[in-house]
């Protein structure tokens, strides 16, 4: 089973609530430098914005050199204690949603906690869940 | 205390002059009892600006500053406050802009930035943490504002946050305004002004090293109920896809609407230019401020000679001083000039009252087609808007003189245009005619900034207890006075409470577990009355002889009745707009005259003011 936070492709409006969240969740801080979710403005034109998640495709977990990305509770998480901080995983993400922050050694990966989620004002986020039938 | 919480705890102070660049620390005591954005504006710029000093000159400052809770996770923690002596006015100057730009300020350590002295030639700033640049602008003169802020993120990074002036803060417009976020402006007294004269094209700020509060996991929980206590309002999804721009017809209705300079309050057409125009017809994209919920920004887009052309609005401002002031009636005329006075750098408010001045003076004779190339300009006419709109920016022909303002215009106008001239203490009023509402007049007259509407929103008030009653007024006013401001100091935005009803002593939930400093919200009410009172000592510090005489209404609302609408054939008397002054100055301490007493001063810890009670002796 895979479990993993969505973004629809409309209606963020750009407010970081979820990376607020995500960084108060995961790391204990109010910074949003520290989230592992990404939000990208396309303006003047055509004046949108895009909400970069992990879709748990599991690529980071095939090239952690130190099998430190394992399965837990259906998405892949970052085990602190064996993860070296190498970067491997940051620079073969296909979506570019690890995030590396000078103050830490260990990338910042969503795990589908789903805690931003009931944040969204604009209902962009969601968590979905797959069965493996 | 040892560490402060809530902060980034530092200030960065540039001198343009001579290149260079210091860290200092933010003092205990100044987080104490100026709680910080508007407060630390207020006690940085009486400090440190010279009585004398000239607004343009190298001894103003220019101030960015953050509050406590500005960057943190409550609903709207967005706000940065600007602040300088302003050009507008030659009196205390600030405004207040959303956005990312106060987290970002946050996160890169600092509440406050000092911009001083001149650069030799046009620059701009780079923030990033610690790092600290002053570089070449030239190749950004004349480039408007969304064209500088594409330019910057493509040469700095998309994650950089940038304030920017366009070609009208450039050229030292009076009324040009700061903007941030591709529509977001610190519009008001003239900031962008001031970062023309210092020859500063823009701000760019990345911080990535956080700040610290006194305790996450409480600040998690206190900013969880907010948030869900605003998702269970009913105006959370009844205001919030209208914005500011859904009060046009509300105004319209009590006849408060500007209207042909502020002829009358009522403007035919307002359906075609509220905010259900705006949904319907122009609306792309709700854009929010950093940590908002009910995002007010309504990213819109209007097709101009076949091609599209975006703009962040119109909010309700621009709809009144454009739409109703100008009597321009489609929401997509009203989008276009938005679109145009953003990039150009100029102040929507003060724009749209300057061109309506003009459109009067053409329609009065005083200003003749002679005057501006032959032309015949006329209210409700797009073109007509346009074209001052772009000559004021350039500072060319008839647009050197509006560029001044409508009190300066007036002045070297004469042939009594100064009766058109709707401003006080020569800050062009807002959207709002007050000429049948005691309080909102009162607002105005006594704003600190000049006639600005935020300080002191009180049209509801005059609404719901009777327009023309003089009793309890102004008690009202000084208590939103205190209120509004407040938000400003926290650094967050006030529309949770204002547009869905949250109640703002809620905020005092969360300032402690960000803070660790348990302060009741009636403290800190105190403290922003500190701060009125220190803003007024400002104008007496720098304006000899300031006192009742700049706190008068412009004529035309005592002495002219409304000419349609609800409110035809009334206006407030001059003898009421001085019985609200009377008990305004009573109930705030200050003499007859306006002036802070002895007594009032000291109560609220400004000694160090007194000396200017005796400079104020007119």
């Amino acid at each position: 089973m895979t479990t993993r936070l969505t973004a629809a492709a409309e209606g963020c409006s750009g407010c970081r609530v979820c990376q607020l969240v995500c960084a108060l969740t995961h790391v204990q801080e109010n910074n949003v430098k520290k989230a592992a979710i990404g939000i990208r403005g396309y303006f003047p034109a055509p004046g949108r914005y895009e909400v970069e998640v992990c879709d748990q495709c599991g690529q980071c977990a095939t090239v952690c050199p130190e099998e430190a990305i394992v399965l837990q509770d259906g998405a892949w998480t970052i085990d602190s204690d064996r993860c070296s901080g190498c970067g491997v995983c940051v620079d073969s993400c296909p979506r570019g949603v690890i995030f590396r922050h000078p103050d830490r050694a260990v990338p910042v990966k969503c795990d589908a906690c789903g805690e931003c989620v009931p944040f969204c004002s604009r209902g962009v986020l969601a968590i979905q869940k797959e069965g493996d039938t | 205390m040892s560490e402060l919480h809530g902060y980034g705890g530092r200030i960065l102070r540039v001198d343009l002059t001579r290149g260079t660049h210091r860290i200092e620390p933010v003092e205990p005591r100044l987080a104490e009892d100026y709680v910080g954005g508007r407060g630390f504006v207020a006690r940085v710029l009486y400090d440190e600006i010279p009585p004398g000093a000239d607004p343009l000159g190298p001894e103003n400052k220019l101030l960015m500053a953050a509050g406590p809770l500005s960057g943190t996770f409550l609903p709207c923690a967005s706000k940065a406050h600007l602040g300088a002596k302003s050009p507008a006015t030659g009196g205390y100057g600030d405004a207040n802009v959303g956005g990312h730009l106060a987290m970002e300020m946050k996160h890169a350590g600092y509440d406050l930035l000092i911009i001083e002295g001149q650069a030799d030639r046009l620059s701009y700033l780079v923030v990033d943490d610690d790092q600290v640049a002053i570089r070449d602008a030239e190749a950004l003169r004349g480039k408007g504002s969304i064209a500088t802020e594409t330019e910057l993120k493509r040469v700095l990074g998309d994650d950089f946050q940038i304030a920017t002036i366009g070609p009208a803060g450039e050229r030292l417009v009076k009324f040009a305004c700061i903007t941030h976020d591709f529509g977001r402006q610190a519009g008001r007294a003239g900031m962008a002004t001031v970062m023309g004269a210092k020859r500063l094209k823009a701000i760019a700020i990345r911080g990535s090293r956080g700040f610290p509060v006194a305790d996450p996991e409480g600040v998690l929980a206190a900013g969880r109920a907010m948030f869900e206590t605003i998702f269970g309002l009913p105006g959370f999804k009844d205001w919030t896809p209208y914005g500011t721009a859904g009060v046009t017809d509300w105004v319209n209705k009590v006849g408060a609407f500007p209207t042909r300079n502020f002829q009358t309050g009522f403007f035919e057409a307002h359906a075609e230019i509220g905010g259900k125009a705006l949904r319907d017809r122009i609306h792309i994209l709700d854009k929010g401020c950093f940590g908002c919920p009910i995002p007010c920004g309504k990213y819109s887009r209007v097709i101009v000679d076949g091609e599209p052309v975006y703009v962040e609005g119109p909010e309700y401002e621009t709809v009144a001083m454009i739409g109703g002031d100008c009597c321009l009636d489609s929401i997509e005329a009203v989008a276009h000039v938005n679109a145009v006075m953003d990039d150009l750098g100029l102040d929507t408010i003060s724009g749209g009252n300057v061109i309506a001045f003009a459109l009067e003076c053409a329609e009065k004779g005083i200003i003749t087609p002679a005057d501006v190339d032959g032309r015949e300009l006329k209210f409700g006419d797009l073109d007509s808007v346009l074209w001052l709109t772009r000559r004021i920016a350039a500072r060319e022909g008839i647009g050197d003189l509006l560029a001044e303002g409508v009190r300066e215009a007036a002045a070297q106008l004469g042939k009594g245009s100064d009766r058109f001239a709707i401003h006080v203490k020569g800050l062009e009023v807002s959207g709002y005619d007050p000429r049948y509402a005691a309080a909102m007049a009162l607002a105005y007259m006594t704003c600190d900034v000049g006639a600005h509407h935020n300080r002191a929103w009180a049209i509801t008030h005059d609404v719901a207890v009777g327009r023309d009653r003089v009793e309890g007024k102004a008690a009202r006013v000084i208590e939103l006075q205190h209120l509004r401001p407040l938000f400003d100091m926290l650094g967050v935005c006030r529309f949770p409470w204002v547009e869905v009803e949250f109640e703002p002593s809620r905020y005092a939930e969360i300032y402690r577990p960000v803070t660790g400093q348990d302060r009741s919200w009636e403290e800190l009410l105190r403290c922003s009355e500190r701060v009125w009172n220190l803003t007024r000592m400002f104008w007496m510090r720098h304006l000899p002889g300031f006192g009742r005489q700049a706190d008068q209404a412009p004529p035309r609302w005592y002495q002219e009745p409304a000419t349609s609408g609800p409110t035809a054939g009334k206006n407030l008397s001059r003898e009421t707009l001085e019985a609200l002054l009377d008990d305004y100055y009573r109930l705030r301490g200050w003499d007859a005259n306006g002036r802070p007493t002895r007594d009032t001063l000291k109560a609220l810890g400004l000694d160090f003011t007194l000396a200017d009670l005796e400079r104020g002796v007119g």
